[in-house]
């Protein structure tokens, strides 16, 4: 249903020109799950803005973006908006800044409806107490003339999968969701966008930092680093075979339960590198224990795991072999 | 700002008998409101009763002092100067309502249009404003109305086609830190044209900047309407304005001195009730400083 290839995206930055993703490429079945994951900056959130259309004028985007075969890239702004918030949804990051202060919140869940469906101020309020509901906003009915300031973040971050939802979307986009909500209810919110898109068969892309909230929302997963995707496949090959250096770093990296108190957690050496500074090979190959001469002036191509399952790195078959150096 | 506790989550728009219990609170909101209040009431007095009638000259009874039958005296046509400050606070008003219009019209669509669409536009709006800017107000309203005429019209345009890019540059930025906030990307991911989120996600939330901004406009379109008036451009005779008693008790400043400080005085309380106001609802309507007083 979505096909993306060769997506790259060019920002003009103050020093330059810089690709914030290239050459991202992906497929995305009806009720098919995708992840995203990687650090700030690794151009996870670009790639979500791209699919929408909603990047900075002065991005330039080349490669293609095709739903249901029709093809999004150069398509002006008022295609765009026909499918945003009508065929494709998006959930931000942010519960307690996404919703404007001086709207209802009824008024803003209804809009996508008003819009793309035409329905009347009844009709669009009928369902939006349904839909609330359906997010679990108690007592719906007696709430949706309430702001937003009413609310807590957890159920706020409800309403806008509420609005995300409005008009059904085939696609539902979510920008790490959960970042900004505390534990307990980041648990409630994933399980909600996990039955929504069961219950509904749409396509979840689910970005996020967070290799837990991968590990247990989506079916397949995409590393990126430094604005390329490093590591593809599905999530329990991923997990259960990690390849690419980055994502075994990555991985290394999380707090564990049970481990000893004072146990330090594993770090990657060094920084992010600026999108301006990137390598002309792999972006990785400056933290990268087993990087050799080659890593820094050839990009890897994407070598086959195994079947489904594909890594970028030309030290692949060392690394698996678990040999640093 | 520095005191601002932070602990504290802001709740500033949380219902409108909070915001009046905080209103009444703020000695500088209650002062203005109750000096602009008396503006107002003089003016709509003058429509239906003025002690005298403002236009009758009485040449035997000029420039009498305060007295029973003429509470500020008369002036040097024997007019009364009680009326003639009545019907004065009308002529302000008008001018200063219309001129105001003009400005936050014109200058408010203008600015919304300038955030809305970035790119040259933009830059034409902003730069043509500073344009406007470069001259001084009173400079350029002496100018149209050297070449239009003098007039209370011809004033009332000055004045408000002067207060246009004050009007556009403030909603301009307003809107421009408005369009980065992410409810306005959320509502652009609901697939809203850019002309719906400035009206239903942008003015919305520009507004409040912007009804501090009238009240204080308003305070300097009625200075301004004085100064032109008492040059012999704005409003003129028989019509009473509070610039042009001034500038006819000019002459007499040593014979009849109330003749002079009446107007003055109004002048000068009129504006000050404004900017007091403007002051109050600047402090009352910024969460940040919500929990201060």
């Amino acid at each position: 249903m979505l096909e993306v290839d060769k997506l790259s995206v060019r920002l003009q930055t103050q020093r330059g020109p810089a690709y914030a993703i290239r050459d991202v490429g992906f497929t995305l079945q009806r009720g098919g799950t995708l992840g995203l994951v990687g650090e700030s900056g690794c151009g996870k959130s670009i790639t979500a803005m791209a699919l929408m259309g909603l990047l900075p004028e002065s991005a330039t985007v080349t490669g293609s973006i095709r739903f249901d075969g029709q093809e999004l890239v150069g398509q002006g702004d008022t295609v765009l908006r026909r499918l945003r918030g009508n065929r494709i949804g998006m959930i931000f990051q942010e519960p307690m800044t996404a919703l404007n202060p001086v709207h209802t919140i009824g008024d803003q869940v209804a809009e996508p409806m008003r819009l793309h469906r035409g329905l009347g101020r009844v009709a669009a309020r009928t369902r939006t107490i349904a839909l609330l509901e359906r997010v679990g906003i108690g007592n719906a009915a007696g709430r949706i003339d309430a702001y937003p300031h009413q609310f807590s973040g957890g159920q706020r971050q409800r309403i806008t999968i509420a609005m995300a939802l409005a008009c059904e979307p085939d696609i539902l986009i979510a920008d790490e969701p959960t970042t900004a909500l505390d534990v307990t209810i980041q648990g409630q919110i994933l399980d909600l966008i996990h039955d929504l898109v069961l219950e509904r068969s749409m396509a979840l892309l689910l970005i996020s930092h967070d290799l837990g909230v991968i590990a247990q929302n989506v079916e397949r997963m995409m590393v990126m680093y430094g604005g390329s995707v490093i590591e593809n496949g599905s999530t329990p090959q991923v997990f259960g075979h990690m390849a690419h250096p980055y994502t075994r770093g990555l991985f290394g990296a999380r707090p564990r339960l049970g481990a000893p108190a004072g146990t330090r957690l594993t770090t990657i050496d060094g920084t992010v590198p600026e999108l301006v500074d990137l390598p002309a090979g792999c972006a990785f190959s400056d933290r990268c224990a087993w990087a050799q001469a080659q890593c820094v002036t050839t990009r890897p191509p994407p070598v086959t795991v195994d079947p489904g399952h594909d890594a970028s790195c030309l030290r692949l078959d060392a690394v698996m072999a678990g040999d640093p150096q | 700002m520095s005191s601002t506790p932070i602990a504290t989550p802001v709740a500033a728009s949380s219902g409108s008998e909070h915001f009046l219990r905080r209103a009444l609170r703020h000695r500088s909101f209650v002062l203005g409101g109750i000096l602009t209040a008396l503006l107002v009431f003089a003016a709509a007095l003058s429509l239906v009763w003025t002690p005298w009638s403002p236009y009758e000259m009485n040449l035997p009874g000029k420039l009498q002092s305060p007295s029973a039958a003429h509470w500020l005296g008369t002036d040097v046509f024997g007019r009364d100067v009680a009326s003639l400050l009545l019907v004065g606070a009308r002529n302000s008003i008008l001018v200063g309502v219309i001129a105001v219009s003009i400005g936050l019209f014109i200058g408010t669509a203008l600015g919304l249009i300038a955030a809305a669409r970035r790119g040259w536009v933009e830059e034409l709006i902003m730069r043509l404003s500073d344009f406007t800017f470069a001259f001084p107000a009173i400079l350029s309203a002496i100018m149209m109305t050297a070449v239009f005429g003098a007039g209370i019209v011809n004033a009332i345009i000055a004045i408000g086609i002067f207060n246009i890019p004050t009007f556009a540059r403030i909603t301009r930025a307003s809107a421009n830190a408005i369009w980065s906030r992410e409810f306005v990307l959320a509502a652009r991911a609901c697939g809203k044209g850019p002309w719906s989120i400035t009206f239903d996600h942008v003015l919305p939330n520009v507004m409040s900047v912007l009804t501090v901004q009238i009240t204080i406009r308003f305070a300097i379109a009625i200075l301004a309407e004085a100064a032109l008036s008492y040059l012999g451009l704005g409003t003129q005779p028989p019509e009473p304005s509070w610039g042009r008693m001034l500038a006819e008790a000019q002459t007499l400043l040593f014979q009849a001195p109330q003749l002079a400080v009446f107007p003055g005085v109004t002048i000068a309380l009129a504006v000050l009730g404004l900017n007091l106001m403007g002051d109050g609802l600047r402090d009352l309507m910024d969460p940040r400083l919500a929990r201060k007083r």
